[in-house]
């Protein structure tokens, strides 16, 4: 048994020398690295990675760690004090600003990219465009069957991000409650929230009955996105780079990262290349819409 | 008429055997399927660099080193803070304890840590560890949470250990001139140790494959090196598993389950091994 | 020497008592914990918003009940699959198998019990959930009897061991005794073996039921977490949301201190609570099964 044990320790132990080489090259060249915490929206979080990863080629004594979690999650964190850049795909609400306030900490907004909301199907349903309000009504629950809306006799099964994410409460406040701040409709209560974007792909991709909505670039090729028209007889709009800069798709929003008062330092050149050429054509890669 | 009640005894009892076999195949069936599925689905994707190598592209290529170096980190610092105390606890309970209201007080606290959901553990850290203690989101943190919520397997399993030790052993000691601590040391600790390795072992593999106890006290998504202090945050095996499978957009599948298939090989072999200690300890033991 | 010797005897003494009452300390702690971050909730939140039937918590809604319900329809699913199929094993592996495949199966339902959730939950989503929808022709295949089969799946290797444990104490003179009389195996095993062994099986059955209402990761992925409550029948097979995936999915996102921190605090409180309640009734049977035994013995 001591042989067991020492064969173990030793594998153990070239194991984490291997990984402790590479840290300690790291490491030596740590000395004078800079650290940017960065996290927040699941929408932002592969845009941020891909960011980060072109970054850090370029610069490499700067390490970013890149961390989801929602919109509502970066922003916490800014208001707590516990990242340099929230990233988020709504803007912060009144609320968080005031809270952030009373702790000593004040966010200011930069735009980073844009986003179109692609509403997805399966693609075996025959149904290829709807109105805001049709969506809407489906969401809250007065639409409950696709025959209702020209398709086949099937539940309508909807899902949706979970509250914490940005593109939750732009979806909500946007296409549910048609941009009205008075209005209070809900998400219906068996909407399913799933815990990511992945997860919303995966159903849809398998239930003919499933509806989804998410940010176009996490929208793979094989699932059908509606046409969407902001009134009925109005005209039907796929999303893309050109209807969101044109205004006619309906569903299309800012992407932010919030910092702690201006930026300056390693932050500001960071923040200053996401505004590049070189950073935003990342952006259109990805199937997000580039800031200008 | 008495034999056909004695034929229907054993009726009974081959369709009792038959339905209680039955259940144990469909118990046992499952998890042999499991692992054999995960192995040819996740096999293709294991290579050296998919071992040793950082990923790339959005974790959508690469490796995963740093989440396998990751869960080594966190394994190391559960066993550092649970395995000292646990084991001191056990003899405390083996040993010292009487049978009074308090010992009982004890075991009932043990059961209740055992039973405590692993995500009121991650609240719990997060609330002590990561803000009011200010570690942060941390390996430290992280390890804390993990190590008390293994504490009652240690404890349970080493108390176990340490009573399957017969008395005689003690009274010899004793009557031999050592002293209790020297009797404890020296050869009850040393006969009950393959128990306490094995309890050790599997509770520290329940640590490695546990997700929320660590989602709001030390998991990233991504860190570009590998942590350099306990301070720093890490990424480990079953919280990626948990992003990459929900969270990143055209993940190629056979990435997934190779990574669900490192995340099993390590569990099952922490788990082997404990196993091998058991049956032999078993097999060499003395009384 | 003995001075010394003493001496040193006596701070390790004290460090293992010390290590003994830690356990305590713990679950106070933990406790302690909950309840400062947790009570603020009842303040802060009216209790009948707490008891509505809306969880919405990003517009004030904090109704617990959906969550609440969706976590009990879940471990209930749970326990009706893992209770028999568990007990089931255990009887098979201690009363029916011969000697070498018992070493065979008991390791291996361990090994069951070591899968992490994380892994179940991702089976889950490719390949159980797709597969139940095909087969009950159901319009999702998140649903809390997704949950319930993977939640049973993690269950049944606490329940098989620990009852296999308890049937394997029992001692051999009860079954000879059995036999003797003239009756059958199975005749032994059911009315014999296993009522002598109550106590181990329910504390076997409580400690399944336990790992099946806090288990997180799994009942995150493949339930769907709709905020419905869960009350008719067929809410088995539709969407729900637990509350310990609730606490999950919302935790990293509330500001520190906010009300909704609070309410998942909170809800961390019943979760412990429940889990308390659990094992109190568990640990009572089981000294009260001892009391009766010693007695009979004696």
């Amino acid at each position: 048994m001591k042989r067991v044990l020492t064969v173990f320790l030793g594998v153990s132990f070239l194991i984490i020398s291997c990984g402790s080489v590479d840290a300690s090259t790291a490491a030596a060249s740590d000395s004078s690295a800079k650290y940017i915490e960065n996290k927040g929206s699941d929408t932002i979080v592969n845009l941020a990675l891909a960011w980060a990863e072109k970054y850090q080629a370029e610069h490499p004594d700067i390490r970013i760690s890149v961390t989801g979690g929602g919109s509502g999650t970066g922003i916490a964190a800014l208001v707590n004090g516990t990242v340099d850049i929230a990233n988020a795909s709504r803007k912060i609400k009144d609320e968080e600003i005031a809270e952030a306030k009373s702790k000593g900490i004040n966010p200011v907004e930069h735009i980073i990219a844009r986003d179109a909301i692609a509403v997805i199907v399966n693609p075996k349903n025959p149904v290829n465009q709807l109105t805001l309000q049709q969506i809407s009504d489906i969401y809250s629950g007065k639409t409950s069957n696709w025959s209702e809306v020209g398709g086949e006799d099937r539940p309508i099964v909807k899902l949706s991000r979970e509250t914490n994410s940005g593109t939750h409460v732009y979806f909500l406040e946007t296409v549910l409650r048609l941009g009205n701040k008075d209005d209070k409709t809900l998400f219906s209560m068996d909407t399913l929230l799933l815990p990511s974007s992945e997860g919303i792909v995966s159903e849809v991709r398998s239930n003919p009955n499933a509806v989804g909505y998410d940010g176009l670039g996490y929208v793979p090729e094989d699932l059908k996105t509606l046409a969407i028209a902001k009134e009925a007889g109005g005209m039907y709009v796929l999303p893309s780079i050109q209807t969101v800069n044109d205004k006619t798709y309906a569903i299309a929003r800012d992407l932010y990262m919030y910092t702690d008062g201006e930026p300056s330092g390693v932050i500001k050149e960071y923040l200053d290349w996401i505004l590049s050429n070189e950073a935003q054509q990342i952006v259109a890669d990805l199937g997000f819409v580039p800031a200008k | 008429m008495k034999r056909l009640f004695a034929q229907n005894r054993h009726a009974v009892q081959r369709i009792g055997f038959s339905l209680i076999t039955l259940m144990a195949v469909i118990t046992v069936l499952p998890i042999v399927g499991t692992v054999i599925f995960i192995l040819i689905k996740g096999g293709p994707a294991i290579s050296w660099e998919f071992l040793s190598g950082f990923p790339h592209d959005g974790m959508r290529a690469g490796g995963i080193l740093p989440a396998i170096i990751g869960t080594l980190y966190l394994t190391t610092g559960t066993a550092i803070f649970s395995v000292p105390l646990g084991i001191a606890a056990a003899v405390y309970l083996a040993e010292y304890a009487q049978d009074n209201r308090l010992t009982r007080l004890i075991r009932l606290a043990i059961i209740n840590l055992a039973g405590i959901p692993s995500v009121v553990y991650g609240l719990f850290g997060l609330g002590l560890f990561v803000l009011f203690l200010k570690f942060g989101t941390s390996i430290l943190a992280a390890s804390l949470t993990l190590s008390i919520m293994t504490l009652p397997v240690i404890i349970s399993t080493s108390e176990e250990a340490l009573r399957a030790v017969p008395q005689a052993f003690r009274t010899v000691s004793i009557s031999l001139g050592a002293t209790r601590w020297q009797t404890i040391r020296r050869i009850v600790l040393k006969e009950a140790l393959p128990g306490i390795l094995t309890g050790v072992i599997l509770g520290l593999e329940r640590a490695a494959g546990e997700t929320a106890p660590i989602l709001f006290t030390g998991a990233a998504f991504f860190l570009p090196r590998l942590p350099g202090s306990p301070f720093d945050a890490t990424m480990a095996l079953p919280y990626h598993l948990f992003v990459i499978s929900t969270q990143v957009p055209d993940m190629p599948i056979q990435i997934q389950y190779g990574t669900a298939l490192v995340l099993l090989a390590f569990v099952l072999t922490m788990n082997l091994i404990a196993t091998v200690i058991r049956s032999r300890a078993r097999a060499r033991r003395q009384w | 020497m003995e001075k010394s010797l003493t001496w040193r005897e006596f701070v390790i003494t004290r460090l293992i008592q010390a290590s003994g009452y830690s356990a305590i300390i713990f679950v106070l702690l933990i406790f302690f914990f909950l309840i400062r971050e947790g009570l603020p909730a009842l303040v802060e939140v009216k209790i009948s918003s707490l008891l509505s039937v809306r969880w919405y918590p990003i517009e004030g809604y904090f109704g617990l009940l959906p969550l609440i319900t969706g976590s009990l329809i879940v471990t209930l699913g749970a326990t009706l699959i893992a209770v028999p199929l568990g007990i089931g094993t255990a009887v098979y592996i201690s009363e029916i198998a011969p000697r070498w495949m018992r070493e065979i199966l008991k390791p291996l339902v361990e090994l069951l019990g070591g899968l992490p959730s994380v892994v179940l939950g991702f089976l889950g989503i490719l390949i159980v959930s797709p597969f139940l929808r095909v087969l009950l022709d159901l319009p999702t295949g998140l649903t809390a009897f997704s949950g319930s089969l993977l939640l049973g799946a993690i269950a049944v290797p606490t329940v098989v061991s620990v009852a296999e444990d308890a049937l394997d104490s029992v001692p051999r003179a009860y079954r000879e005794g059995a036999w003797a009389l003239g009756a059958t195996p199975w005749q032994t095993i059911w009315r014999v073996t296993l009522p002598a062994a109550r106590s181990g099986v329910l504390t076997a059955i409580m400690l399944g039921i336990g790992r099946a209402i806090g288990e997180t990761m799994t009942v995150m992925m493949v339930t769907g977490n709709a905020p419905v409550l869960a009350i008719k029948l067929g809410s088995l097979f539709s969407p729900v949301r637990t509350m310990t995936a609730t606490i999950a999915a919302e935790m990293g996102e509330v500001a520190n201190g906010s009300s909704h921190y609070h309410v998942l605090f909170f809800i961390g409180m019943v979760l412990f609570l429940i889990s308390l309640v659990v094992n109190i009734i568990a640990s009572s049977v089981v000294f009260r099964a001892k009391k009766r035994a010693e007695r009979i013995l004696s």
